[in-house]
């Protein structure tokens, strides 16, 4: 694969001549320009990314990235993009993928990518419903939800993205969201920066079949009150006028409490996206289902000790042709009891 | 042709003691049966190594249960390996036997039937105690009841003789027990003349971390050996010489094993890095096993958490510019299917092994059946052909996979590869061709943006080229979604999609021109003529043979390539008066054979989870064209 220095690559190198047929206003639109415009930044020559995708919306993203693209089959990207990274690691392989794609039909996909750690970013779009199929309940839709299939309310509680990640010990997880275009950025350029998988869920709004979504979360002042940025290193405070922080309780558990009369930003927990187990960053990823608590954004864990698979895959390749030099077909074919006939 | 040991035995009483006879002999059919934990397939595999290296052709049929361990002793845990071996000609394992060892109650109850009248049954003595028949749910012991009277039936206490040589090792009474195949081994190896120096060379390199074992085992053998030859028991051996294979170098190979060589030759030829994306199912997991070994050849092979991600990470690694293989059986290739369309619809090479089970659903895992045909050819939503080959013997799995790996590169398409589970563990001398006789298989990656179209054709082939990820220039996107002609871009014109569909038909079509002719053996025409492909091969050969010798005008024509068909089948069904196309399903080529080319075909069908026998065969020719037509 070249790596030769070619002139800086710009947002325009990465756009393609089709056109994107989003809906008018769909979060995807936001996500697609914040890509494009951080690819380029990343120091990789074009023809080394690949955007692979399954099926769903956000699995169109491939076509509209001038760059190698997989629009596979319904919650298969992972095991695509697994089969391209292992043969060539060099390569800079992402997913594009939703809340049905990942988390419904390749749910199995998606956590054993994880679990092995392959090199590969997954953008998890997350925006509650199925669109392409014309507004289904998803995984991630809330419990008692009113869809098309579900007219007396979804039945089932739904996944957290996040959670689940962390459950299937993913070394990078974290959460953005569509319209928090900065914030967006710097989490997918955190991202990029990881060796092994990355997860990022997009909390991203559908605004034809679920329209508000998130607007718990995305309206201006639901976003100073109720989102709480995760930044390592730093305490963990929320709140519009940043009043309120999360506190460890003696068990264990976390709390939120006030901060004044006596509780200063020194009492809270500061946020380690290092750690080498998971159970803090679980805990985290939990809170948002609990009263009063906050819904994080930004990176949840970032730890990368652990070796990559491709890497070990093709270190065993290697550590073995050095030990007994590259294989002699005819001595293979000629291995174990043979007879001469003459 | 057939002279088993019992046609030349005389019975036991008029050979006159201390006087052991040595008869020259053309061929045996040996079954060693017992307890799926008695080790019976090591015994057999043994065995068949030994002669296959002394230089008889050799057939095997290993047949084992599903169940790892099913409870000792009974009917449902019997595990066999059935071995024909000559110093002629070889195609299947034999209908019936002349030698059988029978480990317990269970073992003997199962495979007595096969026994030739005045065959030879080896019987473990110790375990026909009234608990082991009752697991048998046998009411009499067969040793007493002469029920075995019409066999020479040898009862040896294998397990206190066995024990007798190796009291002084200090091994406990359970690890001793487990060398008693090999005292029964050794009792084999003196009856037919052998050496034990191969099977001595292998538990040497076998146990070599556990030098107890190690001696313990080729005591155990080295004592049945000697108890024939002290005791005379037998006072008749057997030499079956070495058969007139052609010149060369040979190895004993079996399916599975084939198709992992196969594989990596392919790989090399093309100058390509192999992948395996599988995922563990009988009875296909030896080939993953086989290939995980070559690491030093470059071989990647994942096994993926299910079938689908074993297929579509495979389509990755295609995409990515590798050799990608996977393997599976019946259901994985259900599971398999949407992402069959998907490499259909990305033309991309990619070999899909299905070593066929019997179905439908989890079925018989370790039985064989082909009744996948129709699936391979047809298993997929909407228009969506792929080449089909399958392999004819044990050692032709090498050829197949080499050749469908051709295919799939050159012509930048999914390819299917059939065996069964005959096949996989079925083991057959192989001549090892040297890897200059072996054509290479040219590939050429696309490098030049100039003009670069991910859909434009080779002319000759419609292959579309192969642009791999990390080529600078020919950024590209493919996927499911159906394609412009020649620019590749998502396309939803009703014009377009037909003339797509029609493209995807006729490159298929196209690689009828690299499926070599077909010529019957046989009679070039005549009354009858067998169609067949896959595993029966062999049995159709040998029955064919034998039915030409009694005078009957007879054709056989054996299909490797089952889509495209070759080009001049059609001709060759109208030379004869009838057709018989016999397989191990509820007829399935026949069906294909009666559409395509409208012949009056018929069917010989068997879904027992077993090959086909001689005399099945031949029933049924003689059937069809009366015994009066025989001229």
């Amino acid at each position: 694969m070249t790596t030769t220095a070619l002139p800086p690559l710009t947002k325009k190198d990465f756009q393609t001549d089709q056109e994107v047929r989003w809906c008018p206003g769909c979060g995807d639109y936001a996500i697609l320009a914040a890509v494009q415009a951080v690819f380029p930044e990343l120091g990789v020559p074009r023809e080394n990314f690949v955007v692979v995708s399954g099926i769903g919306c956000s699995s169109r993203f491939p076509y509209y990235m001038n760059t190698y693209g997989f629009h596979s089959i319904h919650g298969r990207a992972p095991a695509v993009a697994s089969g391209i990274k292992i043969a060539h690691p060099e390569l800079e392989v992402w997913v594009a993928t939703g809340d049905g794609d990942a988390l419904a039909i390749g749910g199995n996909h998606t956590i054993h990518m994880l679990r092995r750690n392959v090199g590969i970013k997954v953008l998890l779009f997350n925006n509650r419903i199925y669109g392409l199929t014309k507004g289904q309940y998803s995984p991630t839709s809330e419990f008692h939800k009113i869809t098309k299939s579900t007219p007396f309310g979804s039945p089932d509680r739904p996944f957290n993205p996040v959670s689940l990640a962390i459950g299937a010990e993913a070394t990078f997880v974290a959460r953005a969201v569509d319209v928090f275009q900065v914030h967006l950025k710097d989490t997918l350029r955190a991202a990029a920066a990881h060796k092994g998988s990355a997860f990022v869920e997009i909390l991203q709004n559908c605004n034809i079949f679920n329209d508000g979504a998130w607007t718990g979360l995305t309206e201006k002042d639901a976003r100073s009150e109720h989102v709480m940025l995760l930044e390592h290193g730093k305490p963990l405070v929320f709140g519009k006028n940043r009043d309120k922080g999360i506190r460890r309780k003696s068990d264990g558990d976390i709390e939120v409490v006030p901060l004044g009369n006596g509780i200063t930003e020194s009492d809270l927990v500061v946020h380690d996206a290092h750690h080498p187990r998971p159970s803090y960053a679980f805990l985290l990823s939990h809170m948002e289902h609990r009263p009063g608590f906050p819904t994080p954004i930004g990176v949840f864990r970032a730890w990368d000790d652990l070796p990559r698979y491709e890497d070990v895959i093709n270190d065993q390749v290697r550590e073995v042709i050095s030990k007994k030099g590259p294989g002699d077909l005819n001595r293979l074919l000629q291995a174990g009891d043979t007879w001469e006939v003459k | 042709m057939k002279t088993g040991v019992s046609r030349t035995m005389s019975t036991l009483m008029d050979v006159p003691a201390g006087k052991t006879k040595r008869e020259v002999i053309e061929q045996a059919v040996i079954r060693f049966a017992g307890d799926s934990g008695d080790g019976m397939q090591i015994t057999g595999s043994q065995f068949t190594n030994t002669v296959a290296l002394y230089g008889n052709d050799i057939a095997t049929f290993p047949d084992y249960p599903a169940e790892i361990r099913a409870p000792a002793g009974t009917v449902p845990g019997v595990s066999g390996f059935q071995l024909n071996f000559s110093s002629g000609e070889v195609h299947t394992p034999g209908d019936s036997v002349d030698v059988l060892i029978a480990m317990n109650p269970a073992a003997l109850k199962v495979n007595i039937a096969d026994l030739k009248a005045n065959g030879i049954a080896i019987i473990n003595a110790d375990s026909f105690k009234e608990g082991d028949l009752r697991k048998a749910h046998l009411t009499t012991n067969p040793l007493e009841d002469h029920s075995l009277d019409k066999f020479r039936v040898f009862p040896v206490e294998l397990q206190r003789l066995t024990r007798a040589a190796l009291q002084h090792l200090g091994l406990d009474a359970k690890a001793m027990d487990r060398c008693k195949n090999f005292f029964a081994l050794g009792m084999c190896y003196w009856l037919y003349n052998r050496s034990m120096e191969p099977t001595i060379r292998w538990i040497d390199d076998k146990f070599k971390k556990k030098p107890l074992l190690t001696e313990a085992n080729k005591l155990a053998l080295k004592a049945g050996y000697s108890y024939c030859e002290a005791t005379e028991a037998f006072q008749i051996s057997y030499e079956i010489p070495p058969a007139q294979l052609s010149p060369g170098l040979y190895r004993n190979l079996s399916g599975n094993q084939a198709l992992a060589l196969g594989f990596v030759t392919a790989a090399k030829k093309a100058g390509l890095k192999l992948f395996l994306g599988s995922y563990p199912i009988t009875p296909a997991s030896d080939i993953l096993h086989e290939l995980s070994q070559y690491k030093d050849f470059g071989v990647l092979t994942f096994q993926a958490e299910d079938e689908i991600a074993a297929i579509t990470s495979s389509i990755g690694a295609s995409y990515a510019g590798c050799l990608a293989v996977t393997t599976t059986s019946g259901p994985g290739m259900a599971l398999k299917t949407e992402a069959l369309g998907l490499a259909v619809m990305t033309e991309l090479p990619l070999v899909i092994c299905n070593i066929q089970r019997g179905g439908p659903s989890t079925g018989l895992p370790t039985k064989t059946e082909q009744a996948d045909l129709l699936q391979a050819l047809f298993g997929r939503n909407s228009e969506a052909p792929i080449p089909v080959l399958a392999a004819a013997t044990p050692a032709d799995c090498f050829w197949i996979a080499v050749e469908a790996s051709r295919i799939a590169l050159k012509y930048m398409v999914p390819v299917i590869i059939l065996s069964d589970g005959y096949l996989a563990n079925g083991a057959e001398p192989w001549r090892i061709p040297s890897v200059d006789e072996i054509p290479g298989i040219p590939v050429r990656f696309a490098t030049d943006p100039d003009g670069f179209l991910p859909y434009k054709r080779d002319p000759d082939t419609l292959a579309r080229p192969w642009a791999i990820p990390g080529t600078p220039g020919l950024e590209h996107r493919i996927g499911g979604l159906e394609k412009q002609d020649v620019t590749g871009n998502v396309n939803y014109e009703p014009l377009n999609h037909e003339k797509m569909v029609r493209i995807r038909a006729a490159k298929i079509d196209a690689i009828v021109q690299d499926v070599p002719n077909v010529l019957p053996s046989g009679d070039p025409e005549g009354d009858l003529l067998l169609v067949s492909w896959g595993s029966t091969y062999g049995s159709i050969t040998q029955a064919v043979k034998a039915e030409r010798a009694k005078g009957r005008k007879l054709g056989h024509l054996h299909l490797r390539y089952l889509n495209p068909l070759p080009a001049n089948l059609g001709d060759i069904l109208k030379r004869y008066r009838k057709i018989l196309v016999p397989e191990l399903n509820m007829g399935q080529l026949v069906w294909v054979l009666r559409a395509k080319y409208l012949v009056d075909a018929v069917g010989l069908n068997k879904i027992q989870g077993r090959p086909f026998k001689q005399n099945e065969l031949e029933q049924k020719i003689e059937e069809m064209l009366g015994r009066q037509e025989a001229r």
